[in-house]
């Protein structure tokens, strides 16, 4: 279907590696609650990739679809990512994930 | 190797070398600019799949909103990044694992490969349309009540986000208009109404001892 040499598996291979590099980031930064949240929006574009490359493959439109959804709602949980993340640092003045372990704010 | 191929390489190379940095950065600053490169590497990725119309919002919305908005928290925040940097790499034996772990069960899933024999290619007509015309007739016909849905879900994220981080200052003193144009006399003024009292002004003691 791709004139070039570049099939499905080399996006999906992409795709993976994508996905392990942000799982290693989300244990290797504990301390750092902004790169946490870099790492999930990698993780969320590891996917997008994913189903843009079988919308491609398939010939199907719904999953580039897919993605416009999850672009949205990508949005709107890293603005509410970081609201809280300022009314934390607000209150406690830090932001290692470690040191927010009391209940009472 | 053609020019798609060899662009696609560049393209992914530049793609994970930049999100290893966003994981390994000293600076948080560092770590926000690599992820826009990251982000700008897949929309160009997203060009060779044919998905203009999604790899321009991505750069618009990721590049152009959510990064401003990460690198706008970063620098608010007086963060000291060396007791952050404190224990990195004790996670490392851990983190590996996992990541290997993931990559090799996803090699297993991507073994058996997938029936695209049996996958139809893109409609002619569809291709015809165009990327975003087709996206939008998509969008708008068959996805209307998720897209409506997807407004409400955007408009409650920004009332949260506004509710969460709006605090009152107590050290800052407004005025309020409307309180102000609403005022009449009677709350300025308070006339009271008393009687009068006289008092008999006390004259100085005479000299004979005896009052006047």
């Amino acid at each position: 279907m791709n004139a070039a040499g570049i099939t499905l598996y080399h996006y999906l291979t992409l795709g993976g590696f994508l996905f392990a590099l942000s799982v290693v980031g989300i244990f290797m930064n504990r301390r750092n609650l902004i790169v946490l949240l870099m790492a999930i929006e990698l993780m969320l574009l590891a996917v997008n990739m994913n189903f843009v490359a079988f919308s491609h493959y398939l010939g199907d439109m719904q999953g580039q679809v897919f993605v416009f959804f999850i672009l949205t709602v990508a949005a709107a949980e890293s603005a509410i990512g970081l609201a809280i993340l300022v009314v934390l640092f607000r209150n406690r003045a830090t932001i290692a994930v470690d040191e927010l372990d009391s209940l009472k704010g | 190797m053609n020019t798609t191929s060899a662009l696609f390489y560049l393209f992914a190379a530049v793609l994970l070398v930049s999100a290893f940095r966003v994981i390994t950065a000293r600076s948080t600053v560092h770590s926000a600019l690599f992820l826009v490169l990251a982000f700008f590497n897949a929309a160009c990725v997203w060009m060779l799949l044919k998905a203009e119309f999604l790899a321009i919002a991505l750069v618009l919305v990721y590049v152009g909103a959510v990064m401003v908005l990460f690198l706008f928290v970063v620098m608010m925040l007086d963060i000291n990044t060396d007791s952050m940097r404190e224990g990195f790499w004790t996670h490392f034996p851990l983190a590996a694992f996992v990541g290997v772990l993931i990559a090799l069960e996803m090699y297993l899933v991507m073994r058996n490969g997938f029936n695209l024999g049996t996958a139809t290619a893109m409609d002619p007509a569809v291709l015809k349309l165009g990327n975003t015309r087709a996206l939008g007739v998509e969008v708008y016909t068959q996805y209307l009540y998720p897209l409506q849905v997807a407004a409400v879900l955007l408009l409650v994220a920004i009332i949260a986000a506004i509710a969460l981080t709006l605090r009152k200052r107590k050290d800052s003193r407004s005025q309020n208009p409307s309180e102000q144009v609403r005022a009449k006399p009677a709350d300025r003024v308070r006339l009271v109404k008393m009687d009068p009292v006289i008092e008999a002004p006390s004259l100085p003691k005479t000299p004979e001892g005896g009052t006047a």
